[in-house]
């Protein structure tokens, strides 16, 4: 939705975020609820203060149809609760309870996005998601289809490996001192990554976004509730979600004009950004986003690091959203853009434009 | 806790539903079983290869089904080794997104090389036909570059 048209003012109030590279003697159930815990927790709600719960996850991570129904174990679901899920990222979760909370009927909402990637191989089960007749049964997976991608994009001559390996680096720094981050160091330099051999030519593993297991909880609340719940509430400005097409081949995949469009109607660059908290699981597709979202060069671009850090599917746009907020909340960022993505070489884009008062 | 004491049981995670795959896909499928590469004509005049029900970006139905050519260009690629344990290659091969002759989009497929050094942006490749054909994406075992 466009910035100020007759919204409701709905704000991020709380945050929670788990990320390691591995949770194995942890389940799904066991990991959230610690999180949504700490996340109602923190503004003192109990579930029955809560009016729309909403998740964000992938059966095809679970092993199961209707994994997340388990999940609800976590967040009490008894007495009987308002309740929806999406399988998507939980940035879209949160995108669903905002709508919620637009209507009117509730003041509160919580959403959650969670996944263990590490029980499989995440970047050939993302094959399943394209087309069941052209693409899935040829089993491209995550990592090729992003270098299909950024080949197009260094041959276009618009970056040089340079500039890749330079956000590879960017991240590193950023994650040193972030405890959700599993790829971290504050000693790499570009030359040292570009020494490595390319694993999905042109890509190197220094560009290919580091999978963890993780989840995140985020409890929104509305209007003079978000200020009675805490001392600065992260406003969301604006947020909108935009797609481009399914067929790789009729795409411009150096662009994504669907992160452009959703940027334009929130209006992000309608002033200065304090941080962007990016979505781009490779260099080459968060050099595309930086491009498309318009970040100028006073921003602070991913200073969690992102998910090249650390990346969750089903949780990292959430994890952005959540970074995004936490900055906003305690007085580090004014003015914060957080951006998720979803379906193969940046198809879905959602961003969301967060102010503090 | 020990290994052996960890229970561990297969699971499978099962699809079992039908598919029709309609008009243009079907039609696809079905000349891939005969030999031929089809694609669809748009509105313009442009050739979507492989073909879609509907315009990817002004939605209209599309029915003109045409014939392209068996050889095209590669617009990018990339180097898949080891090669993906479901695919349908056993060695290490390219991934490549190709122009074939006559279209104006570049369908994805394998191209059949022992090593990255002989893929370049730009080169022209063949198809390469599997012996026996059902009519699935996989009846071309790839593509082979050109004979210069």
């Amino acid at each position: 939705m466009a910035e100020g048209a007759g919204q409701r003012d709905v704000a991020v109030v709380s945050v929670a975020v788990r990320q390691e590279e591995a949770l194995t003697d942890e389940n799904e159930v066991q990991l959230l609820v610690d999180l949504v815990n700490r996340a109602r927790n923190a503004v003192g709600l109990s579930q029955a203060e809560i009016g729309f719960t909403c998740s964000g996850s992938s059966d095809f991570l679970a092993g199961q149809a209707f994994s997340f129904v388990q999940t609800l174990d976590a967040v009490g679901a008894f007495p009987p609760i308002s309740e929806s899920h999406v399988e998507m990222d939980g940035a879209f979760a949160l995108y669903e309870a905002w709508v919620k909370l637009q209507i009117g009927d509730v003041d509160t909402a919580l959403v959650y996005g969670y996944g263990k990637p590490s029980a499989g191989s995440v970047r050939d089960v993302l094959a399943l998601q394209l087309d069941p007749y052209y693409l899935a049964p040829l089993w491209p997976d995550a990592h090729a289809l992003a270098a299909l991608q950024a080949r197009l994009l260094l041959d276009s001559g618009t970056v040089t490996p340079e500039a890749l390996a330079e956000v590879a680096v960017r991240s590193l720094h950023n994650a040193v001192g972030n405890p959700n981050a599993v790829r971290a160091s504050a000693e790499a330099t570009p030359e040292e990554l570009l020494a490595a051999e390319p694993v999905a030519d042109p890509l190197r593993a220094s560009d290919l976004a580091q999978v963890a297991d993780g989840g995140c909880a985020v409890v929104l609340a509305a209007g003079e509730r978000a200020r009675a719940l805490c001392e600065r509430p992260a406003w969301i400005r604006g947020i909108d979600h935009r797609i481009d097409g399914h067929a790789l081949g009729t795409r411009d995949l150096t662009r994504a004009p669907s992160a452009a469009m959703a940027a334009q109607e929130v209006g992000a660059s309608s002033d200065r950004l304090d941080i962007a908290e990016i979505h781009g699981p490779t260099t080459s597709q968060e050099w595309i986003l930086q491009r498309e979202l318009g970040i100028a060069g006073g921003t602070d671009v991913n200073p969690s690091g992102g998910a090249l850090a650390a990346d969750t599917l089903m949780a990292s746009g959430l994890i952005r959203i959540a970074e995004a907020a936490a900055r906003v909340g305690a007085g580090t960022a004014d003015r914060a853009l957080a951006h998720a993505t979803s379906g193969p070489c940046l198809q879905q884009n959602l961003v969301c434009v967060l102010e503090g008062d | 806790m020990a290994e052996s004491e960890l229970l561990r049981a297969d699971l499978v995670v099962e699809y079992p539903f039908t598919r029709s795959t309609g008009p243009v896909v079907g039609a696809f499928l079905t000349g891939l079983r005969e030999g031929i590469l089809l694609g669809i004509q748009r509105r313009d005049g442009t050739v979507l290869v492989p073909p879609t029900e509907y315009d990817p970006v002004t939605s209209e139905p599309l029915t003109e089904m045409v014939e392209v050519g068996q050889a095209g260009v590669v617009e990018t690629w990339t180097w898949v080794d080891p090669p993906r344990p479901q695919s349908p290659w056993e060695v290490p091969h390219a991934l490549a997104m190709i122009r074939l002759d006559g279209a104006d989009t570049a369908m994805l497929h394998g191209v059949l090389v022992d090593s990255p050094t002989e893929m370049t942006t730009g080169m022209r490749v063949r198809a390469v036909w599997a012996d026996q054909r059902v009519g699935h994406i996989a009846d071309l075992d790839g593509f082979r570059p050109e004979a210069s």
